[in-house]
């Protein structure tokens, strides 16, 4: 999942059903959140990437983030959320870590 | 340098990039640096956030956003006249949300308390709410309006 922009609680608001629906209709078990575009994150991303953790961990799946920017990797810090969403410096590595 | 600004908004999340982009723009006029613009927009995001999701939840009111500079000291306040918080002090723990099923994260007053130097919240069940942060620069003005 590549995304790109500002991740505030509006973009989040319709980005939430797009991946939801993907995750149903592909019957995608992990996922790899890729912040490479995304220029700036509030409470309300960590709270979209926090939500899609239950749903595919419930399922058995993992919940991958890489490429985070200075700023987005504040955020994360913050709310302690790498101890159950693994952050990588790229998507390959991600991807070896699935 | 004093200035001050005022901006009168309705409770639509399209309003929250705004209100961060103009709360920014004005700090702007202090010289800050980029971390210092980027921890505000992250804080008067989320207090703007909070104000459409809780104080009016998701409906229709009115957002005060104001802004004074004084020196190198920047005081933001977001004010929303909607349902006001009960439980001030456990609605600033950590990970506390009165909303999990919209996904809510919980890390908007930790965000706020942790990003700005001053913090102060203020409720009213029925009333409303006020949160009033503070940001004080640290680079030495460059003398644009010295």
């Amino acid at each position: 999942m590549r995304m790109a922009g500002e991740l505030d609680h509006h973009a989040v608001t319709g980005l939430r059903d797009k991946i939801d629906n993907k995750l149903t209709l592909d019957n995608l078990k992990n996922i790899i959140f890729n912040f490479s575009g995304v220029d700036f994150m509030d409470s309300s991303g960590l709270g979209m990437v926090l939500g899609r953790y239950k749903l595919v961990s419930a399922q058995g799946g993992k919940v991958l983030a890489c490429s985070l920017r200075p700023r987005v990797q504040r955020v994360f810090d913050l709310s302690g959320l790498q101890a159950k969403i693994p952050v990588f410096l790229s998507e390959q590595e991600a991807l070896k870590n699935v | 340098m004093d200035n001050h600004m005022k901006l009168e908004i309705p409770s639509k999340s399209q309003n929250e990039a705004f209100a961060r982009v103009v709360v920014a723009a004005f700090a702007a006029q202090a010289d800050p640096t980029i971390d210092e613009i980027s921890d505000i927009k992250t804080a008067v995001s989320e207090a703007v956030t909070n104000a459409v999701i809780h104080g009016y939840e998701n409906g229709f009111g009115t957002i005060i956003v104001t802004a004074a500079l004084k020196d190198r000291r920047l005081e933001v306040s977001v004010t929303d006249y909607g349902v006001g918080i009960a439980d001030v002090e456990q609605a600033r723990e950590p990970l506390y949300t009165s909303k999990p099923e919209l996904d809510r994260s919980g890390m908007g007053f930790t965000i706020m308390e942790n990003f700005m130097d001053e913090f102060t919240l203020t409720s009213a069940p029925g009333k409303g709410t006020t949160v009033t942060m503070v940001k004080i620069f640290s680079q030495i003005k460059t003398g644009r309006d010295a």
